[in-house]
């Protein structure tokens, strides 16, 4: 079974994400198990989704979040694609469902996920990264650490570092403390 | 200036661990070319036609003079002994090898230095006015809220893969010296009728391929703002700026497309929703940073030196380097003293290692260990007492540094342009050469008074060549390299671009060219108009005229479309 990164660990995963491609469309036959299904799946097949059980969505790089808004609660896994990993509008979309719409559940990363994005990956929300298959996912998990500080705040962490922690003013520090 | 704390010295120290790895693995194989270039692309290292190039971090254009000789250690061990100070107050490094550059980062974290997103499609470096903290007309010092937009910009996880390159400006003073309206952002002080400071939001300027005067967004934001309201507009741009095409992706072209008045609404919408958040900017920090940027202790000094004015008397060149390259101090006996990069038969903004120790020893011995690069290309001790920029003057007319010629013709602006950049249609270097040649004559470059001259290789319009009085741009017709030539932009408040004369010219002719115009400006100018005066007051004719001659210009501009096709 593939592995993600999950939580800050790596996971075998069970789901499985529904794209479009070769001519396929939205009433394709959809196989057993866990679906992650393109948005214009979901909303075009909402209800039987929904009887189907568990189910996720992945939104498209250009894939507005406000179209989910409404439904974020249906769903287990929210993902975000990035078509390259220097497409960055995923990074907003990933804010915006956190801060914007409260969701709380699984948002991962899926697509071309490489470990010198994950940093900031983490910071604007995602907590599942399906990093590229032909790449180490140990490797990746270990970039979750490149830094240790940081300046502004973000979805992961609020306050910026000026309000959640004391830093020395010019004055103190050159009277040697 | 600011001082790095712990959490400041962790950041570089991480980043420059965090490069040397992706270096290592891409040496390996284990990261291709495209997914590398955009990380060594936020390190600031460009592939380049002769070697790599490197463009290190001079935030808001302000060093020490102990950066500055690591500066000039750097170059002279990894590099070629000189750099090369940019328009946006930086300094590139055009000869080292791309595996050492991990080595040069971490030399830099050590003088708190970086190379941290000064290219790559993200927020580079905040650039603000040379004068800051010493200008007479300042409203606010800039420079805390630079910094404290600095950390706000430095690896902001939403906004590190933006459609384009993303710059800022802010401007603390009445006159505009930070060119904020030619700048993704620009933030231009002001002060409300409650007297409060706030700055008024200009969005979507920019030069390049469809240069733009900016657009006012909002005329009042309090200053504790900027970084939320900043957000708001990254986020918006960062979501419906366009991505298929590069030269239609910078922030202009979107707040264009929709217009500005809804673009301001967007963000206005955007920013209601986190107005007041954490990132609001509290006192506490605004205080905590701005006491870095405390005066220095200057001493107190009568408004006029009395031996300073003898000198000027007693010394025409003397008199004459004052006259154009001191400016100015808010403190009475106090100036600030303009090195002049612009030493004809050298490139513009060029400057060897031994200068650059130089110019550090004259900070520390004259100048309170400081110094500044402006977007002009050229270095500023802020801080001169009067009565010592007589030995000032002299030594640095020694290491050819007082080239008496600050905003006059021969302090040309001038991109690396073809002799370095990959990008480049044609050379700039050897153009402003020419052109220092031709006016080489210091009366003559003080009969005409203060203009501008700015020239890029291409496009990219690095040497701002739209708001350049008279603005060149290299082109490229048929595999030769051209001079399109435009006359009336300039910087400043009533920032306004350049319009092109007519068809282009080969490199030898460009002298000529700029000599007609401003013979035609001589001849028709009042009593203290200066060049661009003149070109506002009569338009392009005239000068189109004299250089062109009275031939039929249909015909000839048909071919400059094909030139620029
Ligand atoms: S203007 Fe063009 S040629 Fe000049 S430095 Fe910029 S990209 Fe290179």
């Amino acid at each position: 079974m593939p592995e993600i990164i999950k939580d800050r660990a790596i996971v075998t995963d069970d789901w499985v994400v529904v794209r479009l491609d070769e001519g396929k469309s939205v009433d394709m036959a959809l196989p057993q198990g866990k679906l992650i299904v393109p948005l214009s799946m979901w909303l075009s097949r909402r209800d039987e989704l929904i009887s189907r059980g568990e189910v996720g969505v992945w939104l498209s790089d250009t894939d507005e979040p406000e179209l989910v808004a409404q439904d974020l609660h249906l769903f287990k896994v929210v993902a975000v694609d990035f078509p390259k990993f220097a497409v960055g509008r995923g990074y907003s979309t990933a804010a915006l469902l956190r801060t914007r719409y409260g969701y709380q559940g699984e948002l991962r990363a899926i697509g071309d996920v490489l470990r010198d994005q994950m940093f900031y990956l983490a910071r604007v929300g995602f907590d599942a990264f399906s990093v590229r298959p032909d790449r180490s996912i140990s490797d990746a998990l270990q970039a979750l650490n490149d830094y240790s500080v940081t300046y502004q705040g973000s979805v992961a962490q609020t306050q910026p570092l000026f309000a959640r922690v004391n830093r020395i003013a010019a004055d103190e520090r050159q009277n040697g403390s | 200036m600011y001082q790095y704390d712990e959490y400041d010295r962790q950041i570089v120290r991480e980043r420059a661990a965090q490069f040397k790895d992706q270096t290592r693995r891409y040496f390996a194989g284990q990261l291709s070319e495209d997914e590398y270039r955009p990380l060594r692309l936020q390190n600031g290292l460009y592939i380049q036609r002769h070697a790599p190039m490197l463009r290190i971090a001079v935030p808001y254009g302000l060093l020490a003079s102990k950066q500055l000789r690591r500066l000039a250690s750097i170059s002279r061990k990894y590099d070629r002994g000189y750099g090369h100070f940019t328009t946006r107050q930086n300094l590139q490094l055009n000869w080292p090898e791309v595996a050492r550059v991990p080595d040069i980062l971490e030399e830099l974290a050590e003088v708190e230095m970086h190379a941290i997103q000064t290219s790559g499609n993200c927020i580079r470096n905040i650039t603000t006015d040379p004068y800051a903290g010493i200008a007479t007309d300042e409203l606010i010092d800039p420079r805390p809220l630079c910094e404290i937009l600095r950390q706000w910009s430095t690896f902001h996880p939403e906004f590190a893969y933006l459609p384009r390159k993303f710059k800022i400006a802010v401007n603390g003073a009445i006159e505009d010296r930070a060119v904020t309206y030619l700048h993704d952002i620009g933030l231009h002080v002001l002060k409300n009728q409650q007297g409060e400071l706030g700055f008024r939001v200009i969005v979507g300027g920019g030069m390049g391929r469809t240069p733009v005067i900016g657009k006012v967004i909002r005329e009042f934001l309090p200053w504790q703002h900027i970084l939320s309201y900043c957000d708001a507009i990254l986020r918006i741009y960062n979501r419906y700026g366009r991505r298929d095409n590069p030269y239609k992706a910078r922030i202009k072209i979107l707040v264009n497309a929709i217009g500005p008045e809804k673009f301001a609404q967007q963000v206005e919408a955007e920013w209601a929703h986190i107005k007041d958040g954490p990132t609001t900017i509290t006192q506490a920090e605004y205080d905590r940073v701005a006491a870095h940027f405390k005066a220095p202790p200057y001493a107190n000094l009568a408004a006029v030196d009395a031996g300073f004015e003898k000198s000027k008397k007693d010394n025409t060149p003397f008199a004459k380097w004052v006259e154009r390259n001191v400016r100015a101090h808010r403190v009475p006996g106090y100036a600030a003293v303009t090195l002049s990069l612009k030493k004809p038969g050298l490139a513009p903004g060029d400057c060897t290692a031994d200068q650059m120790d130089f110019v550090a020893s004259l900070a520390d011995q004259y100048s309170f260990g400081e110094l500044r690069v402006t977007h002009e290309q050229n270095l500023v001790l802020s801080d001169v007492a009067q009565s010592d920029l007589f030995e000032v003057w002299q030594k640095a007319r020694d290491a050819g540094l007082a080239t008496p010629t600050i905003g006059l013709i021969n302090d040309i602006i001038c991109c690396p342009g073809g002799d370095f950049c990959d990008l480049a249609n044609a050379k700039s270097i050897p153009i402003a050469a020419a052109i220092q040649t031709r006016f080489e004559d210091l009366d003559y470059q003080h009969d005409i008074g203060n203009i501008e001259i700015n020239i890029s290789g291409c496009m990219n319009s690095c040497g701002h060549h739209h708001v350049g009085h008279i603005g060149i741009l290299g082109v490229d017709k048929h595999d030769e390299e051209w001079y399109q030539i435009s006359i009336g932009g300039q910087q400043g408040l009533s920032a306004s671009l350049g319009k092109v004369i007519g068809p282009s010219f080969a490199a030898a002719d460009v002298p000529d060219v700029i000599e007609k115009l401003i013979s035609v400006y001589l001849a028709q100018r009042h009593v203290d108009e200066l060049f661009i005066d003149v070109v506002e007051r009569l338009g392009l004719e005239l000068f189109q005229k004299a250089v062109y001659g009275e031939r039929t210009r249909g015909g000839r501009v048909a071919e400059r479309k094909v030139a620029n096709a």
